[in-house]
């Protein structure tokens, strides 16, 4: 009797500890993965059907949606219907690039401008290369865009063209552009363009007390540097820091929390190999480089990054939402005090989730490509 | 007699020139390999089982090739296909390639990993392919 009652004890604090809110170390290996939970009390509810890929999706402030298409076309999604908005520049649809990430400006209502980013061409170099711009959209047409940044050179290769958009409390834009596959030249040189992020005003000047304004020859409008492909970002709602997520190489995808001026070692250090299995280089750190707040292995490709802010969900308030290419699933990531505490399942096998957002409704709202936005629903 | 002695000289060289351009797009189709298919097709060609079909040995690739060719051209191949005996149904997109260039990616692919394929595909046979 005594010894079942001591072995109950015992299991009682072994589960007491695994249910406890602990630090989830990034895995040492790839078998580690299994510790990934399933969450279970969600539905998902498709709203609107759509084959292609929606790279995009923002909320209108009657909660109907406006998405891109990745092969270069905008549509704005209400009460079932679908209308496409007109006047888009030309889009350059090559490899991971083309009709990118969309944002309203915070003072949409009254200025009716949204920016968009995309893979553009144009004379010159062959190729194309990130590319943003605003226009006004009036009654379904985009009138007097304005190409406010195009990363150069162009190049022919098609990846990593970054591309998200993000405004900031102070009305400050954030883009992310790629290394473009050429990571020997380009993420650690602030003389060029491609594995920045930067910042400009939302007319496209840009801001004078930006880290590298005063640096001779730099490209003024970076704010960081030192990354291969952020393709996810978010301002944090309560710190309204900007959050990045980032396609590393084999087992070095990454969070960051985006500080002026800094170094994110893209490629003189990184926790991942080239997908062949080489190594890119044994260093996992260095002074003056920024350690990432969390990385995966294996890598999940996040495609797509989101702050739950919403009560709607039981227990998911404050945590993260990614989509992971490879896996096909949206990852819920549990954060206490900036550090990762689980890892959750969330729509596995409908497909690669493209783009999450928190909708005005407080619900969850996931792209998917070939299947179209779906609507999280917390199981009643 | 002076003309097959012309014949067999210039004839070898015929062959090594052909050889020489099939070579030198396999070549330049395997960093276009590296740059636009090698995420989800893998390094070795080999796919993922169930999700996205093998070209490594894939028996659709080589007795639908023009399909395969368009595939790439136009994006994609709509429904369920089966390779090697398994199931696939998940749309490639279109990667905005030049017919050139997916000549080259087609010469690398149907030569590597145990693929074997005699003949070379030309930029203008993908260029004639209507969707």
């Amino acid at each position: 009797m005594n010894k079942f009652f001591s072995i109950t004890i015992f299991l009682g604090l072994i589960l007491s500890n695994f249910s406890c809110a602990q630090d989830l170390k990034p895995f040492d290996n790839e078998i580690e993965n299994s510790l990934i939970t399933d969450e279970i009390n969600y539905e998902m509810e498709l709203v609107f059907e759509d084959e292609n890929i929606i790279w995009a999706i923002e909320f209108f402030e009657d909660n109907s949606i406006l998405a891109t298409v990745k092969s270069g076309s905008l549509f704005h999604y209400k009460n079932g219907n679908k209308t496409e908005i007109m006047g888009l520049p030309e889009i350059y649809l090559r490899g991971q690039g083309g009709l990118l990430d969309i944002a309203f400006h915070p003072n949409f209502k009254e200025n009716k401008w949204l920016y968009l980013s995309y893979a553009s061409e144009d004379a010159g170099e062959k190729g194309g290369n990130t590319t943003i711009a605003r226009a006004k959209l009036i009654e379904n047409s985009l009138l007097d865009l304005e190409v406010l940044y195009k990363a150069a050179p162009n190049t022919r290769k098609g990846q990593h063209f970054g591309g998200r958009l993000e405004f900031d409390n102070d009305n400050y834009l954030y883009f992310s552009v790629g290394d473009r596959g050429n990571r020997d030249i380009y993420p650690q040189d602030i003389t060029l363009d491609g594995g920045k992020i930067y910042r400009i005003n939302d007319d496209g000047t840009i801001p004078d007390d930006n880290p590298f304004y005063n640096t001779p020859n730099s490209k003024k409008a970076i704010y960081s540097f030192g990354h291969r492909n952020p393709q996810g970002m978010f301002k944090h709602p309560i710190t309204g820091k900007i959050w990045t997520n980032e396609h590393g190489p084999r087992g070095g995808d990454e969070i960051n929390i985006i500080k002026k001026g800094k170094n994110y070692g893209w490629p003189k250090i990184t926790y991942g190999i080239n997908y062949s299995g080489t190594t890119i280089t044994k260093k996992k750190s260095l002074p003056n480089m920024e350690q990432p707040l969390y990385y995966w292995l294996p890598s999940i490709a996040p495609s797509c990054f989101e702050y739950i802010s919403s009560d709607i969900y039981p227990n998911w308030n404050g945590s993260l939402l990614a989509g992971a290419l490879v896996f096909k699933y949206v990852e819920r990531i549990g954060l206490k005090d900036n550090k990762v505490i689980s890892r959750s399942k969330i729509a596995e096998d409908l497909g690669r989730p493209r783009d999450i957002k928190q909708g005005n409704d407080g619900y969850i709202y996931v792209s998917i490509e070939g299947k179209g936005i779906y609507k999280i629903l917390p199981k009643k | 007699m002076k003309y097959i002695n012309l014949i067999l000289f210039f004839f070898p060289l015929f062959i090594y020139s052909q050889n020489d351009s099939l070579d030198i797009s396999i070549k330049k189709g395997k960093s276009l390999y590296e740059d636009f298919c090698l995420r989800c097709h893998m390094p070795n060609g080999k796919g993922q089982e169930g999700i996205i079909p093998p070209l490594a040995k894939s028996d659709f690739l080589f007795k639908h090739m023009e399909e395969s060719i368009k595939a790439i051209k136009f994006g994609g191949i709509e429904g369920e296909i089966i390779v090697n005996g398994v199931k696939y149904n998940s749309k490639m997109e279109k990667m905005g390639l030049y017919d050139d260039e997916i000549a080259d990616i087609m010469n690398y692919t149907l030569n590597s990993w145990g693929n074997k394929y005699g003949k070379m595909i030309k930029e203008n046979y993908v260029k004639s392919l209507k969707e």
